[in-house]
């Protein structure tokens, strides 16, 4: 086991003191002279066509300094892929969600400009429309967009293996459709920005973005302008999970034009009411699966074809649909596998990425039929997920799945054992089954998830590590802590390879006219991408120092260490001297030397096989492996459930900061006990009908159970000190889990999310009814 | 326009505010006490929970008139100088946030409990800060960092 002395300690976030006191600064929190206020127009109809827009009136009134539509913006459009350019800033033709933008104004304060928007006069033509995604797939349903047929946004065929004769060959063969909720990220935090648009022609904005260089490619490509002049600071941010603050969103392609227009700054914040409605939630799925096993459990060939409500723009829909099959040959042993991916537009809001992508949704249906296969059988839960579970590769070596995703690691063996040794599992059978009308159960689950995602071309991710003539050290990036506390991580990386306490580490964050390009804070890349470039920019500034520290002492530099803070020459500790000296006597060497270390990540730019149309190959540069079990509690009379208490084992390769890792997967859990139990948006025709945090129901702090994390060790050789990933893997494992454990509590296989109420007393009576009579 | 008086973290302000005005508003636009979030605007999600008179209020659901006359605590008011304040410690130590939003509002609600409550079991706790959405964490840590809030601060008596 290798000594760290600053990796893999439980070290404080080194942004927590700004944020206990009150002194972090978040987007709405910016102001600057002259500023004025932005709100959007948003459209009453989920499809219509604009006929006219009238904006006299607004731009009458008193206080009111520009307005914005869609013509404003020219001809630009886009869209995650070049072939899936559909969206424009502003809806121009037509509106093809309920509460899609369709003007802008920018007033002295926020009442006017809330005034403003009332005055605006938009005439429509309305369309009908469709809200069903099995309803939109068929021929002469209402077309969403015309450079399609039928709807169809993505469709992907995958077949590995061959699966008709897997499923010929098995002893049970189990066909089951599964759903998942309409929810979202639910930050606290609503999108905010600050704009301004120097007529000189420079943008410089102030956005709540998780990946700031998606809006600066944007703005430069809608604004024509160079990316030398386009400039995103970034403030705080008040938690991602993907979305709305991965992208440019309504607001912020708003905010730059009316300061384009007025030559003020803009600052546009959304009410939380106005993000539930126009969120880029998660897509909904219909997951039908057909498994087929051996007689004693193994898995012979998966089959499942995914429906998913892609909303009314394609946006990340076919990064969404591969996700939802990529990785469903992981964490078991699995020959055969099909995926059959359908992503039709429909009139309700548009979907995108949310913690868990894709992923979450095809784990959930094949980790629950997995516990049905395993009663059919009468084989233990724990017992069919041993003999299915992908063995860690000895080193050296790599595991290939049937679609070619490699791995160097795998705990999910130890995970298993390990929560299957916990109390929870192991003492189940002391749990009261019944006491009163509480019926208790529990569940177990498996999980997998990548890290350090490789998506298409850009994958650039780079660090700087300047030292300071003091020793202190500066360290750049352009990824973004959105909470999840990489920037702490990123610190311990810089400080163990510089030989530096934490304390010696200051990370900017990003400004782009500063930092290096990054890619951005999605698919758990930021420890292992940005981790991997900062370890090598520290390797790269030591190196430099070394050179000065072996001319001082008239040694080699590999004869030299750095520890602690200490320099020394390691056959001889009498010749030492603190860090903050060597970096004097580098600095003011009269070379000229001034240190600077550069890196960037070598992970993510071999050549990839994968495309999203072939389904082959590596999503993520390494996987994490998850197991849970969870305890609930059935009330059998209101039909509520509570689960008390979970325990997940978590292979993050190495956790770099274990109190961190424990976080991530605490949050990540519950954010999925919520999708589990509580969270729907309930909607009418397109229309939102519960867009508050009451009536959405998110967790409380009344809700959650006891959480136990444990950590399995794998050292991955493709992430800084071993990293993986850690939160997306309990995000895809807890809903599988809770299910399983209610089913234990009541006998029913509960197969839509979520489980409500109402949903237990309907299957609790249908289940007492007696079997009709032939 | 309505002439009010606050004293807010200490020191007393004259104001003149719109009878339309929040105290979360008037603190946040008027004082640039930005340490208070709005999340919702409703009452709903508690990131703008300040102490009004001794009592955890929602800041946004609180006009600026009521607040004439009342002693108003902020997150702003918390630490003395450099020194945290045991709670907001014990968040930093022990992993009590993460995207730091709701932390404000839930470092208010917990000062306020414990202040009323200086040894709240675990219920209580989960009790106590149930006004305050938390998006990141799970609860678990945030819960933790307040048990060990309120045994430090007992060791301080």
């Amino acid at each position: 086991m290798p000594e760290y002395s600053v990796i893999g300690k439980p070290i404080p976030r080194v942004d927590a003191k700004a944020k206990v006191t009150g002194q972090a600064k978040y987007a709405a929190d910016y102001e600057l002279p002259d500023m004025l206020w932005g709100k959007v127009v948003r459209s009453p109809y989920p499809h219509a066509r604009i006929l006219n827009i009238d904006t006299s009136r607004a731009e009458r009134l008193p206080g009111v300094k520009a307005v914005v539509t869609g013509k404003d913006f020219g001809e630009f459009k886009w869209g995650y892929l070049p072939t899936t350019r559909d969206e424009t800033p502003l809806a121009v033709d037509k509106v093809r969600y309920y509460a899609e933008g369709v003007a802008a104004v920018a007033a002295i304060d926020e009442a006017v400009a809330e005034e403003a928007t009332e005055l605006i006069k938009v005439d429509y033509e309305e369309l009908p429309g469709v809200f069903d995604p099995e309803e939109a797939m068929k021929e002469g349903a209402p077309q969403v967009h015309d450079y399609v047929k039928n709807n169809m946004a993505v469709e992907y065929h995958w077949h590995f293996g061959d699966v008709e004769k897997g499923f010929s060959e098995s002893y049970l063969v189990r066909k089951d459709r599964f759903r998942t909720p309409r929810t979202t990220h639910g930050y606290v935090e609503p999108p905010a920005i600050v704009a301004y648009y120097d007529p000189g022609g420079y943008i410089t904005v102030w956005p709540s973005k998780q990946s700031p260089y998606f809006i600066y490619r944007h703005l430069a490509a809608c604004f024509k302008l160079p990316l030398s002049k386009v400039r995103v600071i970034q403030p705080f941010i008040g938690g991602g999970f993907g979305g709305t603050k991965n992208d440019t969103g309504t607001g912020d392609w708003c905010a730059v034009m009316l300061s384009k227009k007025t030559g003020k700054p803009v600052k546009v914040v959304y009410s939380q009411e106005e993000e539930l409605v126009v969120s880029r939630r998660r897509h909904p799925m219909i997951v039908d699966i057909k498994t087929g096993v051996k007689r004693d459990g193994t898995l012979v060939a998966i089959h499942h074809q995914v429906i998913a409500d892609c909303g009314a723009y394609t946006f990340m829909s076919p990064l969404s649909m591969y996700l939802a099959g990529c990785l469903t040959t992981l964490p078991y042993k699995l020959p055969n596998f099909k995926h059959d991916a359908y992503c039709p537009f429909t009139n309700n809001p548009a979907t995108g990425a949310m913690r868990g992508h894709g992923i979450a949704h095809t784990r959930f249906a094949a980790d629950v039929q997995l516990d049905m296969i395993a009663e059919e059988l009468g084989i233990d839960p724990v017992e069919i997920r041993l003999r299915n579970a992908i063995e860690n590769p000895k080193p050296g070596s790599i595991y290939e799945t049937i679609n070619k995703v490699t791995l160097k690691t795998c705990g999910i063996k130890e995970c298993i054992e390990k929560v299957a040794e916990d109390t929870i599992w192991k003492e189940r059978e002391k749990r009261k089954k019944r006491e009163g009308n509480i019926s208790r159960g529990v569940g177990f689950s498996s999980a997998s998830y990548l890290g350090g995602a490789r998506l298409m071309g850009h994958q650039a991710a780079a660090a700087v590590i300047r030292v300071c003539e003091d020793g202190t050290i500066n360290l750049l990036t352009g990824a973004t802590d959105a909470g999840q506390g990489s920037d702490v991580v990123l610190c311990q990386i810089a400080a163990e390879e510089l030989g530096l306490p934490i304390e010696a580490i200051d990370i900017k964050r990003v400004d782009t006219a500063v930092t290096p390009v990054d890619p951005g804070t999605y698919g758990s890349r930021v420890t292992v991408l940005a981790g991997q470039a900062t370890r090598k920019a520290a390797a790269e500034a030591k190196q430099q120092l070394l050179e000065f520290a072996a001319q001082t002492w008239k040694v080699n530099t590999e004869d030299i260490e750095i520890r602690d803070g200490k320099v020394f020459v390691k056959s001889d500790p009498e010749k030492s001297m603190p860090f903050g000296r060597l970096a004097r006597i580098a600095c003011y060497s009269g070379t000229g030397a001034v240190i600077i270390g550069r890196g960037y990540s070598s992970y993510g730019i071999q050549p990839m096989p994968t495309t999203f149309e072939n389904g082959m190959g590596n999503a993520g540069t390494n996987y994490s492996f998850t197991a849970q079990s969870a305890g609930v509690e059935v009330d059998m009379e209101t039909g509520q459930i509570r689960c008390v208490d979970t325990t997940i084992a978590h292979d993050c390769g190495r956790p770099l900061n274990p109190l961190t890792v424990e976080g991530q997967n605490e949050g990540g859990a519950i954010q999925a006990l919520g999708q589990v139990l509580y969270e729907d948006f309930i909607m009418d025709k397109g229309k939102t009908l519960n867009p508050t945090f009451l009536d959405f129901k998110m967790a409380r702090s009344t809700d959650v159970p006891n959480i136990k994390v444990m950590h399995v060790i794998t050292d991955d050789p493709d992430g800084p000190f071993g990293a993986k990933e850690a939160s997306e893997g309990s995000i895809t494992s807890t809903p599988p889990a809770v299910v399983n454990a209610i089913h234990d509590a009541t006998g029913v296989w509960f197969k839509e999310l979520p489980i409500t109420p109402e949903k237990v007393i309907l299957a609790l009576k249908e289940k007492r009814r007696p079997p009709l009579r032939k | 326009m309505k002439q009010v008086k606050l004293t807010v973290n200490g020191t007393l302000y004259e104001l003149s505010v719109q009878s339309w005005e929040t105290l979360g508003e008037v603190l946040r636009d008027n004082l640039r006490l930005t340490g208070t979030k709005e999340g919702c605007g409703l009452g709903e999600c508690g990131a703008c929970t300040v102490i009004m008179d001794g009592k955890p209020v929602n800041s946004c659901l609180v006009l600026a008139a009521e607040a004439d006359g009342k002693q108003i605590t902020t997150i702003e008011g918390l630490a003395s100088g450099d020194k945290l304040h045991p709670i907001q410690e014990a968040f930093v130590e022990h992993g009590g946030l993460q995207c730091g939003f709701c932390t404000p509002g839930m470092i208010m609600s917990a000062k306020a409990l414990l202040d009323e409550n200086p040894s709240p079991d675990e219920e209580e706790i989960r009790r106590g800060i149930a006004g305050n959405f938390c998006r990141c964490t799970g609860y678990t840590k945030i819960i933790e960092s307040v048990k060990v809030a309120a045994k430090n601060m007992q060791g301080v008596k």
